[in-house]
């Protein structure tokens, strides 16, 4: 009886391994990225188990893949990171041929210079990094980044502790680039943000915790952090400041060691439909990279201002770009305001 | 039976005996350490990866005065942080030690509970125990309704408050454990001798109870000097560690030489503050 309970045992676990490897899809990506309503859809309907993994950080990400980490089939790195992974020879070139719907993607997002060719990496959604703040709290709404620096708000407001977009908001308040490799720029940067640390209740990146609770009235954030500390506050707005902000655009893109590659290109083929696309934004609050999709979102999503900015904000907007071995300054410069 | 126990092991019997641990230093520590320690002195590539040059450059810019400060302010907070667990926990491991038998386990049971609950999960109660609109607050001002609101979050102190209470079990389970051993009778031979109370302890209780010390001061300060998530979760990043610094190293910039460089630096302090730190106890001991 038991010998047959074994054996039984032993051919079902061999089975469910050998049809699961065929027929499974690793997704490595960021946490509350890809909802399940996405993951089961793809899953009935192409008949491939959808395993989703999550990273916090494009380092941490490109730290994994590095050590030899392999079995994903999917990444979602955001620009900078895919310029890094492509030189460091990480990513797949992508068969286009294999993802007609490519096509939607808007033109606005193709073609950067963080794989001009797009011969890597599918953009996929993309948002900001502006100011949220408590509007029954905050009056007048900010409209500039020096609201940052605003002694009203002393110890009520945090800033992202993240030194490329910290430094970057002090940079552009002063006029320069978020990607500045002026040494000078950088010191007044640094000065700012020196002046500014008595006033910084806390630097903190999940500025959705802190706004949503209450805990801080303003914050140097990610919109979709914003939106989601909406959710819980709707008092919360978020505005891109006028000076202009940082945008980041997070992409869909296959590691050099996919195994499987065929149904990779499936999923983001897939994850393009322009209603598959618009559930993206509905749980992730961050605009798409595909414009059809805003007809299949509620309204308050379609218009939100914060997720669509117009035209005229959208020029003002820049990406951070990896600047090398000129990091080092940046982290320097970031030591000595965090020693103050 | 008894003969056969007391007969000195041959060396193979020694090795069978040592190798899992032998397997599991060299695997999980020797081979990363000595890791460290080569990268320490490469050059970090253009895209954040490792060039094989060697170089000296990230020692020299370890001693540079911004890093060496962050450094001192992690020591001072290490030696504040055993401090105040020895403060605290001595009397409560004397206390622990000369409970009931019966009831001392139940204590003692008590010490080590937080540890059924991850660390992380711990520290974010303190922010909860310590934010504006927190615990402490709320009950301070049903106490005293017109007194101020206490901010600690976000502060120094309430880092120091976080790895004083995250560390204080590791001093009093060895404090427990040396001065549970102590042979009581030696009190009574001292007050015998004509000792009060104070002095009986000062001179045979303290004394003997000094290898607890030592094992349980280094293991407080050698976490809390290089920790990094409390003062991340409790100090609301507004204050640097060195712990914090070489966890940048690894991820934003990306500069694994020089947070390598740095390890080294702060692991030679670490080493050399303990080496002291017992030479001056053993010196205790003998007088």
């Amino acid at each position: 009886m038991l010998k047959r309970m074994l054996l039984g045992l032993i051919l079902t676990v061999t089975f469910l391994g050998c049809g699961g490897e065929q027929n499974r899809l690793h997704v490595f990506t960021w946490a509350n990225y890809v909802g399940d309503e996405i993951r089961t859809g793809f899953e009935s309907e192409f008949g491939v188990r959808v395993v989703v993994d999550v990273f916090a950080s494009n380092e941490d990400l490109l730290a994994k893949l590095k050590s030899g980490a392999s079995g994903y089939d999917v990444i979602m790195p955001s620009d900078y990171m895919v310029a890094i992974m492509v030189k460091e020879n990480l990513l797949s070139p992508l068969d286009l041929s294999k993802i007609p719907n490519f096509n939607n993607i808007s033109g606005q997002f193709l073609k950067r210079d963080f794989d001009p060719e797009n011969r890597y990496s599918i953009p996929y959604t993309w948002g900001t990094a502006g100011i949220g703040y408590d509007s029954s709290v905050v009056n007048p709404p900010p409209d500039s980044l020096s609201a940052l620096w605003d002694k009203r708000y002393s110890g009520k407001f945090s800033m992202l502790d993240d030194q490329r977009e910290s430094i970057g908001a002090a940079l552009k308040l002063l006029g320069y680039s978020v990607n500045s490799t002026d040494l000078r720029a950088l010191a007044e940067a640094k000065a700012k943000l020196i002046e500014q640390k008595p006033l910084v209740k806390q630097y903190k990146n999940e500025a959705d915790e802190i706004l949503g609770s209450g805990d801080v009235v303003m914050a140097h954030c990610w919109s979709g952090d914003a939106f989601r500390a909406a959710a819980r506050r709707s008092s919360i707005k978020y505005v891109i400041p006028k000076e202009g902000a940082t945008q980041f655009i997070d992409t869909v893109c296959i590691p050099a060691s996919a195994p499987n590659k065929a149904a990779a290109a499936q999923f983001i083929n897939y994850l393009l439909r322009p209603k598959i696309n618009a559930k993206v934004t509905e749980f992730t609050k961050y605009g798409t990279c595909v414009p059809a999709a805003r007809e299949h979102l509620p309204d308050a999503l379609r218009n939100h201002p914060g997720i669509y900015p117009p035209e005229e904000v959208l020029n003002k907007l820049e990406s951070l770009r990896d600047l090398g071995e000129f990091t080092r300054n940046y982290d320097r410069a970031w030591t000595e305001v965090k020693a103050k | 039976m008894l003969s056969k126990l007391t007969q000195p092991f041959r060396t193979h019997q020694w090795l069978v005996l040592l190798f899992p641990a032998l397997f599991w230093l060299i695997v999980f520590f020797l081979i990363p350490l000595a890791a460290i320690f080569v990268y320490s002195f490469a050059e970090r590539g253009t895209y954040g990866g490792i060039q094989w040059h060697f170089t000296l450059k990230n020692y020299g810019q370890s001693l540079d005065p911004l890093y060496l400060g962050i450094l001192w302010r992690s020591i001072l907070t290490g030696i504040i942080s055993t401090g105040a667990c020895l403060l605290i926990g001595y009397p409560f491991a004397y206390y622990l030690a000369r409970y009931r038998p019966r009831g001392r386990n139940l204590l003692l049971l008590l010490v080590v509970v937080p540890f059924w609950t991850n660390f992380l999960i711990r520290t974010y109660a303190w922010i909860l125990i310590l934010r504006t609109e927190g615990v402490l607050n709320a009950i301070l001002g049903s106490v005293f309704p017109n007194a101020p609101t206490v901010e600690l979050l976000n502060t120094p102190i309430a880092v120091l408050i976080g790895l004083i209470y995250g560390y204080l079990p590791f001093m009093i389970l060895p404090l427990y454990a040396s001065l549970e051993k102590f042979d009581r009778t030696l009190i009574d031979a001292a007050k015998d001798l004509g000792a009060n109370r104070w002095k009986a302890f000062v001179n045979v209780t303290l004394p003997l109870s000094i290898p607890g010390i030592a094992a349980g001061s280094v293991l407080v300060f050698i976490p809390t000097v290089g920790a990094f998530i409390t003062p991340d979760l409790l100090g609301g990043g507004k204050v640097d560690y060195i712990g914090n610094v070489i966890e940048r190293q690894f991820k934003t910039a990306r500069d694994w030489p020089f947070g390598s460089a740095l390890s080294f630096l702060l692991m030679g302090i670490v080493l050399a503050a303990t080496v002291i730190y017992f030479r001056a106890l053993q010196g205790q001991e003998e007088t």
